[in-house]
Formats: structure tokens, C-alpha cells, sequence
């Protein structure tokens, strides 16, 4: 019990941190891009990117599913029911969050340190630098939702991981089966370790961000 | 010789024009100022002559060379000359690091004497290890000017740099402006509200009105015997446009 517990929990920080990892990886530098230029249908990418903000996990579960099944097409890459289709699935949930902060957080930025910065004689490349420098905590705050949202996640997991025991249990999913089962005092008790799980990351984010506050 | 030239300088946002063929010329090493009331054109103005913003049509030249409005072509015209805003900000690092960006993005390393020798000129060498975000507001416009005066550029221009500050901030400013024109021999441009400022600092004042330059002058000629009527109203604070 205890070492399925241990199991539990690692994989749930494995998959949501590596989920928010390859999703800030990507969504980062696009937002940033998107948040300094000006483009036309700059409004539209806006409001597709928020609306995404509510993609219903469910469907992303199912659109993944489709495509790692046997019989889509990514069904030869055997991905189904495995850690890394829901890395994946978490992924795709993660990235317009981190795109639409980070875009806010830079564009908010953008028009008074990009002028200075340009000013002082800073070519577009530095320019860029100095605006994501100053934009950081907006982007670190983008980078905690994100976990956040992961982490809490269940139906896109559920879906294209199976809830293997051993293999593809995490937190959120080992809870719905604990309800299902009727332990309720057991499932509380894993609500709490995601709880303290998300609460630790977010301290830590925090601090790392009160640094970058002052330096 | 001229250190900025300006021909034909027009500007509209929306249906609003805002310069019109606007003709300025600041000869080498003068301290300029363009007087003005608010919606005049000035700021815009600024903004072109320093590359900020592209005119709809005329041509600047600064320092013999035209601005073309194409970031990377503009850059080493713009490493020459500097501005400094009405509301200038700080990036989030310590003043000393604050005023030694320009040199950074200059790729000079060891500019600690330039940055101190900026510092001291507007006696900001005791808050130089204190975070640039937590300066007042004249102390902020004191290190704005070290900033932008750490690279020694060529040409200066100043958007109401003294804005709301007090008598002690405008002045140690002021003296700044004045001695670093001095010292450089730098041609200095600077809008002001401050009747009084533009008396006490500009050999040069312009009056600027709805997009117009209406009249420009030495100085004590505008103050004392306006060859335009609207420029002895504005001067004498009657304001009747």
C-alpha cells in the first residue's frame, strides 16, 4: 500500500513537471513572441489562446487517444496507456495557459521597456532580452498556473493513460477510483498529498520569484 | 553646422493631425528648448527626431545623417544621441547597473569609471547599490539622466524632464543639463512647460502650436519681444487660443 502510494505520488510530480516543462519550453518563447509583436489577427490568436484556457480535458484526452490508438495515426509509436501519452495530454492543456500569461505579462511590459531600452541604443536583439528580463515574474506566475492546472488534472489522463496501477496511476486518477470503491477517507487522504505537493512547488516558485523581484 | 534637422515633419493619428510640415533646425552644440501648451505636437515631435516613431512624411537628419525608420539601419545614429522621457522607468536592477546598460549594450565591460563619473554628476554615488525601482521620483530622473549621459552621446533631447519634481531636483537637473552641454559640447533639445526653465537654460526657444513651430528665436527675443502675437500671449501666460 505504502510503496503504491510512493509510486502514486513521484508519478504524478513526474508527469505534470515534465508536462509544464515541455510546455513552457514551448509556450514561453511563443508567448513572448506573440506578447512583443505587432501583427494583424494579433487579437484573434488572443482570444483563440484564452478561450483554449478551457479546453475541456476530456476532449484533449479524446483527440490524444484517437491519434495514439492502433488505429490512428500515431498508433505504430505504442504510446497509449503509458506515462508519456499523458505528459503529453497535459501538455497540450498546459501550453495556451502558459502562452496566454506570458503573452499578458510581456505585451504589459513590452511598450515602456522596449522604448528605453531601444533608446539606450540596444539593437532588437537585446532589446527582446531586456523586456523578458523585466517580464519574468509575470512569466514565472504563467509557469505555477500551468503546474497547477496539471496537476489537478484527471480526465485527459484518465483517458489516454487507463489508470494502470503500477504503471499509469496518479493522484487525481487513484482518487476517482478510491471514490468509486467507496474510500473516501483514503481519497481525501491523497487530495491532501496533491494539495501539499502543489502547495511546495508554489512556495518555491514564489520564492524564486520574490528573488527575481529584487534582483 | 546643424546637429538636427527637420523638414516637412507631418504626423496625424486618425483623423487627427498632430504635426504639421513641421521645418526644425537646432545648430551644433545649442540648448534648445520648444515651448509650448499640452496637445501642441511636441512630444510627437520628440518621438520622431529620435527614431521612437516614423513621420507619415518629411525627413530627419541628425548629425549629417538622415533617419530611415529601420531599427537595425538607425542603430548606430541612435547609439549617438539619447532621450530621456517625462516619466522615465528603472529596470529592476541597482542604479549602477541601471545606468551602465547603455555601455553594456555598447559591449564596453569596464565602463565602471564612466558609470561612476555619471553617478557623481547627479549625486547619485550613495544610492548606487539601492534597486533603481525604489528611487523617488527625482532621484528616478536624476538616474535617468546618468543613464542616458553615461555614453557621452552627441545629441540630447528631453521630454519635460523636470516634470513635477521639486525646486532641489529641478535644479541639480538643470545643472546637470547645462554643464553636460558644457563639458561635451553637446547639442541639447528639450520641451518644457517651464516658461521659467526655457529662460534659464536655452540660448534657442521655439513656440509650438497645434503642429506648427509659429515662431523660433534666440531665447531672450522670444521672452522679450515675440515677433508673433500668439507667442507674446503664451509667454506673458495669457493663453487665448
Amino acid at each position: 500500500m505504502e510503496s503504491d502510494l510512493l509510486n502514486v505520488t513521484l508519478l504524478s510530480i513526474l508527469v505534470s513537471g515534465t508536462a509544464t516543462l515541455l510546455a513552457s519550453s514551448i509556450a514561453i518563447p511563443l508567448g513572448c513572441y506573440l506578447g512583443m509583436r505587432k501583427f494583424k489577427g494579433k487579437e484573434l490568436v488572443r482570444t483563440v489562446t484564452y478561450t483554449l484556457y478551457g479546453f475541456p480535458p476530456v476532449v484533449a484526452g479524446l483527440v490524444l487517444y484517437i491519434l495514439l490508438s492502433n488505429s490512428g495515426p500515431l498508433g505504430s509509436l505504442q504510446l497509449l496507456f503509458t506515462p508519456i501519452a499523458m505528459i503529453l495530454a497535459q501538455t497540450l492543456l498546459v501550453v495556451p495557459i502558459v502562452i496566454g500569461l506570458t503573452m499578458s505579462a510581456v505585451s504589459t511590459t513590452s511598450k515602456d521597456y522596449t522604448e528605453t531600452a531601444i533608446i539606450l541604443g540596444a539593437d532588437s536583439w537585446r532589446t527582446a532580452r531586456t523586456v523578458i528580463h523585466e517580464a519574468r515574474i509575470g512569466i514565472i506566475s504563467a509557469v505555477m498556473v500551468g503546474f497547477g492546472r496539471a496537476l489537478a488534472e484527471v480526465g485527459a489522463v484518465m483517458l489516454v493513460g487507463g489508470n494502470i496501477q503500477w504503471h499509469t496511476r496518479v493522484l487525481t486518477t487513484a482518487i476517482v477510483l478510491e471514490t468509486r470503491e467507496g474510500n473516501f477517507e483514503y481519497g481525501l487522504a491523497l487530495g491532501a498529498i496533491l494539495l501539499t505537493i502543489g502547495m511546495v512547488f508554489f512556495y518555491l516558485m514564489k520564492r524564486y520569484q520574490d528573488k527575481g523581484m529584487l534582483t | 553646422m546643424s546637429a538636427i534637422k527637420a523638414r516637412g515633419i507631418s504626423k496625424s493619428f486618425g483623423n487627427r493631425c498632430v504635426l504639421k510640415a513641421i521645418d526644425l533646425e537646432v545648430e551644433e552644440g545649442d540648448l534648445f528648448a520648444i515651448i509650448g501648451p499640452s496637445g501642441a505636437g511636441k512630444t510627437t515631435l520628440l518621438r520622431i527626431l529620435c527614431s521612437l516613431q516614423p513621420p507619415d512624411s518629411g525627413t530627419v537628419t541628425i548629425l549629417g545623417k538622415q533617419m530611415s525608420y529601420r531599427e537595425a539601419e538607425d542603430l548606430p545614429l541612435r547609439r549617438r544621441m539619447s532621450f530621456i522621457s517625462q516619466k522615465p522607468i528603472a529596470f529592476r536592477e541597482t542604479v549602477r547597473e541601471n545606468v551602465a546598460y547603455p555601455l553594456r549594450v555598447r559591449g564596453i565591460e569596464n565602463g565602471n569609471e564612466m558609470v561612476y563619473h555619471a553617478l557623481q554628476h547627479v549625486g547619485l554615488l550613495d544610492l548606487a547599490d539601492n534597486l533603481g525601482v525604489t528611487l523617488s521620483g527625482g532621484e528616478l530622473q536624476r538616474m535617468a539622466f546618468a543613464r542616458a549621459t553615461v555614453y557621452n552621446p552627441e545629441v540630447l533631447i528631453l521630454d519635460e524632464f523636470t516634470a513635477h519634481l521639486d525646486p532641489y531636483n529641478i535644479k541639480m537637473l538643470e545643472d546637470a543639463v547645462v554643464s553636460y552641454r558644457k563639458e561635451k559640447g553637446a547639442t541639447v533639445l528639450t520641451v518644457t512647460h517651464n516658461l521659467f526653465q526655457a529662460k534659464r537654460i536655452a540660448s534657442t526657444t521655439a513656440f509650438m502650436l497645434d503642429g506648427v513651430i509659429v515662431e523660433q528665436n534666440e531665447t531672450a527675443r522670444i521672452f522679450n519681444s515675440p515677433a508673433d502675437e500668439r507667442t507674446g500671449s503664451f509667454v506673458r501666460g495669457e493663453m487665448i487660443f
